[in-house]
């Protein structure tokens, strides 16, 4: 192929804007593995969950689909600590979380993904916006508005989570429970009640995330799994549980991949993630910010 | 009960289910029997990593389907007789599984979890982009029909399948009663304290890897043949994943019984299911009952029927019954008059 310096660049700004999105995908992870040790592999399955209900209002009301996952993030927030308050009970508790616990959440991948094509097939779904379709041009380089309008609310909503997690005194809670609990217990703070609340951000972040993936690109249940590797990809390589780390390194495979699929073509885009996440584990498992 | 014994009865077993088989004359019960076995193969192979050593692996799909497809790329050039396929199959999957365990075995459980379930996403776009397999179009495999002494194809097939079963058991049950199956149970159970009463961790950690590979990719040698249709998407589907781990769970993971007992009754009531509703709503099932048997019952059906028989002997003797499921260390109550209750 003939190397050309507008694709480069073009592949390399839209790696960039594409890691902004994958920030957002990655950042529940970074909380739920990365700073409460809960592997949920589940996650992409409720980013899916997410588009299908951005689909769902986008389609019957008309509302813009990053409105409508701000209204139901308190739905996910609830679903979230339902979910952790069962699997305390079952799992954490009883100090079995390693094994079952990690079926659990297999489990509930499954389940929901199973519903999801039971309930509206597995065909592709799309939502309508007004950003969907037009794109700025700066000279050589094209940005599509569907790509960095969901890239530009991703960060802000990172921006929160970390202003959330760094200043405030639930946020100070959930970094001293990844670290000691008896110590949080000593302050008098249920633990288990501040793991709650993390978790329910955690999914709540899933809300957002998944109407980012359903502006970006139209969406079937089986999607979440090519983000499961990414998704972890980026959590290791950035540092287990560091926002900051987390952006930079969605930012990193963005680009990495983009530049693949330019020049390699798009099919071989997945295997990325996953030599990435190797290499990670082989080289460096702290990540680039870790703790 | 000493292995060559072992091996006479589960041979003498597979025997009769063949007669049986043969007997009813009815050739779709090969059919589904073939898709039972092969998930005791499965859910054996998984439950020698998953159950007795405490490393959950999310690529049964994954080392499944490098079976399948090695035994595709040998058809294209040249077919081979199934067996040999089915040694083939193996040494590739113990290969990439012993690969892969030693970049990640060496960290957290967790870790080794996760690239497992990226390992499906990964082969599954490695067999879309080489065409010589199918590519994501797929690839077709032409079952002949008859063979010598076993009449229809299918016959033999499920044959080679059972005798898998019976070797994956077999193998099994010889871990189990092993140094290498103790020195899982003490990494289930302790990694850090295993580690330090010198058991080379991850040295058997690589071996149980290796050996759930292997079996994994000889129950997937076969299976272009009896399917005829491969496709990548299908092949690296989580299906597969989710049933060798559920059956392990439900039938119960420390004894090589328990994925038998699970492989037997989810095998063989998806069977039931696919034939009756539909195959999406018995992977929901499958689903359900793997949420519902880690909450409810986390030792399975063996930890069910444990318990039954412990209740019923405590209330034999009379004693106190002891609440297994309590989170408090088992109290040490018999023997020691006067222990506080």
């Amino acid at each position: 192929m003939i190397f050309s310096f507008d694709l480069l660049i073009n592949a390399i700004v839209s790696g960039i804007l594409i890691g902004g999105f994958y920030a957002a995908v990655t950042c529940g992870v970074s909380l739920s593995f990365g700073i409460l040790d809960i592997v949920n592999i589940a996650q992409p399955a409720f980013i899916i969950l997410g588009s299908y209900v951005a689909y769902t209002l986008n389609a019957s009301l008309g509302l813009d689909p990053i409105v409508i996952s701000i209204i139901v993030l308190p739905a996910f927030y609830l679903l979230g600590a339902v979910i952790y308050q069962i699997y305390y009970l079952a799992f954490e508790r009883r100090g079995q979380e390693s094994l079952r616990g990690l079926a659990f959440f297999f489990g509930l991948l499954f389940i929901t993904e199973v519903t999801l094509v039971l309930y509206f097939g597995v065909d592709y779904r799309y939502v309508q916006a007004a950003y969907i379709g037009p794109t700025w041009h700066f000279g050589a380089i094209d940005v599509p508005l569907r790509i960095l309008v969901p890239c530009l609310v991703s960060l802000l909503m990172i921006a929160v989570l970390q202003l959330l997690l760094t200043r405030s005194f639930i946020g100070r809670a959930i970094m001293a429970v990844a670290q000691d609990q008896l110590a949080l217990r000593l302050m008098a703070v249920d633990p288990v009640r501040i793991k709650r609340i993390a978790f329910g951000i955690s999914i709540a972040t899933a809300s957002l995330a998944g109407a980012f993936l359903i502006i970006i690109q139209p969406v079937e249940p089986s999607v979440g799994r090519e983000y499961i590797g990414r998704v972890f990809a980026i959590c290791v390589l950035g540092g287990m549980g560091s926002l900051p780390g987390t952006v930079i390194a969605a930012m990193l495979i963005g680009i990495v991949e983009s530049l693949t699929a330019t020049f390699y073509g798009p099919s071989w885009a997945p295997a990325v993630s996953f030599g990435i996440l190797l290499l990670t584990l082989a080289v460096r498992p702290a990540g680039l910010l870790g703790r | 009960m000493r292995t060559i014994p072992f091996l006479i009865i589960c041979l003498a077993v597979g025997a009769a289910v063949f007669a049986g088989a043969i007997a009813s004359g009815n050739d779709y019960l090969f059919f589904a029997g073939y898709v039972v076995m092969q998930y005791i193969v499965l859910a054996t192979a998984w439950n020698i990593l998953g159950g007795y050593c405490g490393y959950v692996n999310f690529g049964t799909a994954g080392f499944f389907g490098i079976g399948a497809y090695v035994t595709v790329a040998i058809h294209q050039w040249h077919p081979l007789p199934i067996p040999l396929l089915v040694l083939i199959g193996g040494v590739v999957s113990a290969v990439i599984g012993y690969g892969m365990g030693y970049l990640t075995l060496r960290l957290r459980g967790a870790f080794f979890a996760i690239a497992t379930l990226a390992l499906a996403v990964v082969l599954e776009t490695l067999v879309v982009n080489w065409d010589y397999v199918g590519g994501s179009r797929g690839a077709y495999i032409v079952r002949p029909e008859a063979i010598a002494p076993f009449g229809s194809y299918i016959r033999y097939m499920f044959m080679i399948m059972m005798l898998l079963a019976v070797a994956a058991l077999t193998v099994a049950r010889l871990v189990e009663r092993s140094r290498l199956g103790y020195g899982l149970a003490t990494i289930r159970d302790d990694e850090l304290a295993a580690e330090a009463a010198g058991v080379p961790t991850l040295r058997l950690k690589l071996i149980a890897t290796t050996i759930s590979g292997a079996l994994m990719g000889m129950a997937g040698a076969p299976f272009p043949y009896y399917i005829g249709y491969l496709q990548p998407d299908s092949t690296f589907g989580f299906d597969y994943a989710v049933n060798a781990i559920a059956m392990s769970l439900i039938g119960g993971t420390t004894s090589w019984v328990g994925p038998l007992i699970g492989a037997v009754l989810l095998g063989s009531l998806q069977q039931l299911a696919t034939v009756t509703i539909s195959s999406a709503v018995n992977l929901l099932i499958v689903g359900l009952l793997l949420v519902f048997f880690v909450i409810v019952a986390p030792n399975g059906i063996l930890g069910l029927i444990h318990k039954y028989w412990q209740h019923k002997s405590d209330d034999f003797v009379g004693r106190r019954r002891v609440d297994l499921e309590a989170a408090a260390p088992a109290p040490a109550a018999d023997g020691a008059p006067g222990a506080p209750p």
